[in-house]
């Protein structure tokens, strides 16, 4: 039929009614429908991409021409304490975040699966850090932690859990971290929570009462049901999570700027502090690479284990 | 099971549950809401109990940010920026996914794979190669290429999205439509579109919220005072030195998340199943 078509379509003189013969083409129409997308992401993607690569092996610098000179930039960084404190900050950071996100996220969404009054109140309530725009909600943390007037410590000792003063969040090494962290995990549950939500939802509810026929406790109900059929959807959402985690950016530019000393440092804010505000462009593309392995793996992962869908 | 026995007291328990996380995801905008409504004077009083308005509440750093600051410029770019990438994006992403969908073509599976792969590339992976391609096309320092550079995740999340909806849409529909005269194209926006309006609702509404709450790209490609969108402005020249003007920094993130907020009350319900069909499809 479309091979007719479209010899129909040539055997006419006029250019109109040909064009409109061809959108009625699978073969023509299909690449016609893609081109836009696939011109926005080759030049405004994949070309970057290219470019990052070679910034990464060259001495670009703002406003000079650039020299390629190998792998340069990466063993400077590799000899640079800021860079190495920062790669161990990227995997403490993701991992420390990801799990709290995910045992946190199991939680919540066992609780929102039960029935529950103004449901809807408190789906929307629970989804708010999620839809707010972090660097202004990261802003209100910051206060938070703020060293003369944070709430944190003032509830702290109010409660008898601190001895005043407290601890000064955002200038101490550990805590600093533990308040980024803190920061991301308020921000991500919502999305772990709503989704492992959908997973449970769709968990059918023979296989509970089959269970509980069985003589079935509640906790082995969860270890043995709920958390098996949980996998898929807790694996695609650990995925999602890594990445955006690892390369996150506005929690720690906002909140510490990296400090002190570099102990909050993600690959992200680095690469734009020594890429952009020290103008290196070069070394800063060799640091953003680094969230270029993590998302090749989820991607490999997603393709190979996940995605039910075949193309 | 407890609930069984004892209904009222195994749901209060369970509501008692819920409070923890309630007070975690809530507390910060409800502390920040106070800030934003309290006289200096009381806000830096280290006697003063920061969880309360005891001193009266005042709009003094409302007022201070409307008429002092350039809020309702960098409001204005914002809203500039996130409806035109929003539109383009939403455009774009619908055929892509339409075709993607629907379609049989030569390398439909790379494509689909190639947005797939667009849609977890993290923005800040590329912000230092696209802020060289932002100057080459003459828009450094301009909120237009925040319009031209937001697509970039927009199309491929909307695509994605999209496609899922695209898919549920039986066939049969589209088929009987050509039967009877309509083409490809007539099929689609006839037949498919008025299907998938809440698919394009939820594609709207999520690439609003993106391209809103985007803040690395329009950190580093905008500058000026009167280009820089809500975000920048209020994280970036609220801020003078080692005076925080606490205040008004409250004020201006509650007012700059305003839009959002008012969409989120409105669509709650897309809300939570785009973003399970945007990670579960």
């Amino acid at each position: 039929m479309a091979v007719g078509d479209l010899r129909v379509g040539a055997a006419v003189p006029r250019p109109g009614l040909r064009f409109r013969e061809l959108l009625d083409h699978e073969r023509f129409l299909g690449p016609a429908f893609v081109t836009p997308a696939l011109l926005l992401i080759g030049l405004l993607v994949a070309y970057p991409f290219c470019m990052a690569l070679y910034m990464a092996l060259s001495n670009a610098y703002i406003g000079r021409p650039s020299h390629f000179v190998g792998l340069q930039n990466f063993v400077a960084l590799w000899e640079s304490d800021a860079f190495r404190q920062t790669f161990q900050n990227g995997f403490v950071f993701t991992g420390a975040a990801v799990a709290c996100k995910l045992v946190l996220g199991i939680a919540l969404a066992l609780l929102l699966n039960q029935q529950l009054w103004f449901k809807r109140l408190i789906r929307g309530a629970v989804l708010l850090p999620w839809v707010i725009p972090t660097a202004l909600s990261t802003l209100g943390w910051w206060w938070m932690f703020n060293s003369l007037y944070s709430v944190v410590n003032w509830t702290g000792i109010a409660l008898g859990l601190m001895d005043p003063p407290g601890p000064n969040w955002l200038g101490q090494k550990y805590h600093a971290m533990a308040a980024v962290v803190t920061v991301n995990v308020w921000r991500g549950l919502p999305f772990f929570a709503i989704t492992i939500l959908a997973g449970l939802v769709s968990i059918p509810k023979e296989l509970y009462e089959a269970a509980e026929a069985d003589g079935a406790g509640a906790v082995s109900r969860f270890w043995h049901v709920t958390l098996p059929l949980l996998k898929p959807v807790l694996a695609i959402v650990v995925l999602f999570s890594t990445i955006f985690t690892f390369s996150d950016f506005n929690i720690v530019y906002i909140l510490t700027h990296g400090g002190p000393i570099n102990s909050t440092h993600l690959f992200a804010t680095l690469a734009r502090q020594i890429g952009f505000e020290s103008g290196q462009l070069g070394q800063g593309a060799a640091i953003s690479l680094y969230l270029f392995p993590v998302l090749v793996f989820v991607v490999w992962i997603q393709l190979k284990f996940v995605r039910r869908q075949a193309y | 099971m407890a609930v069984k026995r004892r209904p009222l007291a195994g749901k209060i328990l369970l509501h008692l549950g819920l409070v923890p996380f309630l007070v975690f995801a809530l507390f910060p905008f409800y502390h920040m809401a106070m800030t934003s409504l309290k006289t200096d004077r009381e806000m830096y009083d280290r006697a003063a109990v920061p969880l309360l308005i005891r001193q009266g509440p005042t709009l003094e750093h409302y007022q201070k940010l409307i008429w002092e600051t350039g809020f309702l410029t960098w409001t204005w770019n914002s809203l500039l920026v996130t409806v035109l990438a929003t539109t383009v994006s939403v455009a774009i992403g619908t055929v892509a996914a339409y075709a993607l969908a629907r379609l049989k073509f030569f390398g439909v599976g790379t494509f689909g794979t190639g947005i797939f792969v667009t849609y977890l590339v993290p923005t800040s992976l590329l912000f230092l190669p696209l802020a060289q391609v932002v100057n080459w096309i003459g828009l450094a320092d301009s909120k237009w290429a925040l319009v031209v550079t937001y697509p970039t995740f927009l199309v491929p999340f909307c695509t994605w999205l999209l496609m899922g909806y695209f898919r549920t849409v039986p066939k049969e529909v589209e088929e009987c439509a050509m039967v009877d005269g309509a083409t490809r194209v007539q099929a689609l926006t006839r037949i498919v579109l008025p299907i998938a309006v809440p698919g394009l609702v939820c594609a709207v509404l999520f690439a609003f919220t993106l391209s809103w709450n985007e803040f690395i790209y329009a950190l580093t490609f905008t500058s000026s005072s009167d280009q820089i969108t809500a975000s920048v402005g209020v994280t970036g020249e609220l801020i003078r030195g080692d005076i925080y003007f606490w205040g008004g920094l409250m004020a201006g993130a509650m007012l700059a998340s305003v839009p959002i907020v008012l969409l989120y009350v409105f669509f709650l319900d897309y809300y939570v199943s785009g973003l399970t069909a945007g990670a579960v499809k």
